[in-house]
């Protein structure tokens, strides 16, 4: 079986002052991803690796990690796609709780902030709120987001001061704020116009490049700017 | 569902820079061209004297010309490099300095700039 070198940076907070790069010899079969030799590694060689993960099948987010210098979740990249010597880091901008594992508090707390979920006043309809294909394609691709923080923590602005709200805030405030079952708009876009908002984008489109669902995230976020803009889409 | 459609009430000053960084990045393609037309093709910068100086700063034309090329310059850089300190300088303190360094310094060109369009007599040394 051929083996592929994965370098992993561990961090133990209680032993470790600073972090430290670990480098593991690990065999691979053709279709194993790194998700596969990270456990791996914490199965047969060292238990105290920690690293965070759930399903496993790239639905829950869980092991977003900066693979080869590039946001990923180590569940669907696989090892023979990358190369035989791997890079494995934790996501960049979250504070590191141990190794592989960061906390995500942060992360959540601003997406908290544009009030991710569907606000409407009017009466509740005795059947489901109608709504047409073309109104549902303008917000179809956001609805994707599985809030692995892939995109927000490959962005460079986020990194800085982590002031700004970030990419896949914007996408979940673009998937209801194009709703047409959804009033909160107004309220949102007021949100995303300010400081920490939607104008500290530069367009870098690393959020685009890391999101593993595909979504085209710099384009909502621009839409986004559109419609504080002038309106609409 | 019309509600959801419409831009907020406050859009606020961040987004004021945004669009300004825009609008005046437009107007400074033609202003500037403009400018490298009139000073490198019809004229030769081999011959920039004075006198040149003088009869071009005669005509109230170029001195509003240059005065307002000199104020979305100064304007569109300086919201510009206030963007770049925020998204570069981690420490408040560091990022309110230098921010404040820039607004003086950038104030007193400005000012320096407008200082010499306005006050200039032409043909003043030729005399």
């Amino acid at each position: 079986m051929p083996t592929a070198k994965i370098r992993v940076k561990r961090f133990n907070p209680e032993k470790d002052r600073k972090p430290y790069w670990a480098d593991y010899e690990v065999p691979y079969e053709p279709f194993d991803r790194v998700l596969d030799a990270l456990h791996y590694i914490k199965w047969n060689v060292d238990g105290t690796l920690a690293v965070r993960r759930s399903c496993a099948h790239g639905i829950c987010g869980s092991d977003a990690l900066l693979i080869n210098g590039v946001n990923r979740l180590a569940c669907k990249i696989l090892v023979k796609d990358i190369g035989t010597t791997i890079s494995v880091e934790p996501l960049r901008g979250l504070p590191v709780i141990k190794d592989l594992v960061v906390n995500m508090e942060p992360f959540f707390d601003k997406y908290k902030q544009v009030k991710p979920w569907l606000i409407n006043d009017d009466p509740t309809p005795e059947k489901e709120r109608p709504q047409s294909p073309e109104q549902r394609e303008l917000f179809d691709d956001g609805t994707k987001c599985i809030l692995c923080a892939a995109c927000t923590t490959s962005c460079p602005v986020y990194w800085t001061t982590g002031e700004y709200i970030g990419p896949a805030a914007i996408v979940n405030a673009h998937r209801f704020i194009f709703d047409s079952r959804d009033q909160g708009g107004q309220e949102r876009l007021a949100i995303l116009a300010e400081k920490s908002g939607a104008f500290r984008c530069r367009t870098v489109f690393n959020c685009t490049d890391a999101c593993p669902q595909g979504i085209e995230v710099t384009k909502r976020v621009q839409e986004v700017k559109r419609a504080i803009t002038v309106g609409g889409i | 569902m019309q509600a959801t459609r419409a831009r907020p009430a406050g859009r606020g000053w961040e987004w004021f820079c945004w669009l300004y960084m825009r609008i005046s990045a437009v107007v400074m393609i033609g202003l500037v061209l403009g400018h490298l037309y009139f000073m490198h093709i019809v004229n030769s910068t081999d011959t920039i004297s004075h006198e040149f100086v003088s009869q071009r700063l005669a005509t109230p034309f170029w001195r509003i010309y240059d005065l307002v090329i000199l104020l979305f310059a100064m304007s569109h850089g300086v919201i510009g490099t206030r963007g770049i300190i925020e998204d570069y300088v981690r420490k408040p303190g560091l990022r309110r300095g230098l921010q404040w360094t820039l607004y003086v310094l950038s104030a007193a060109f400005t000012i320096a700039g407008i200082y010499v369009l306005v006050a200039f007599q032409p043909g003043q040394l030729s005399r």
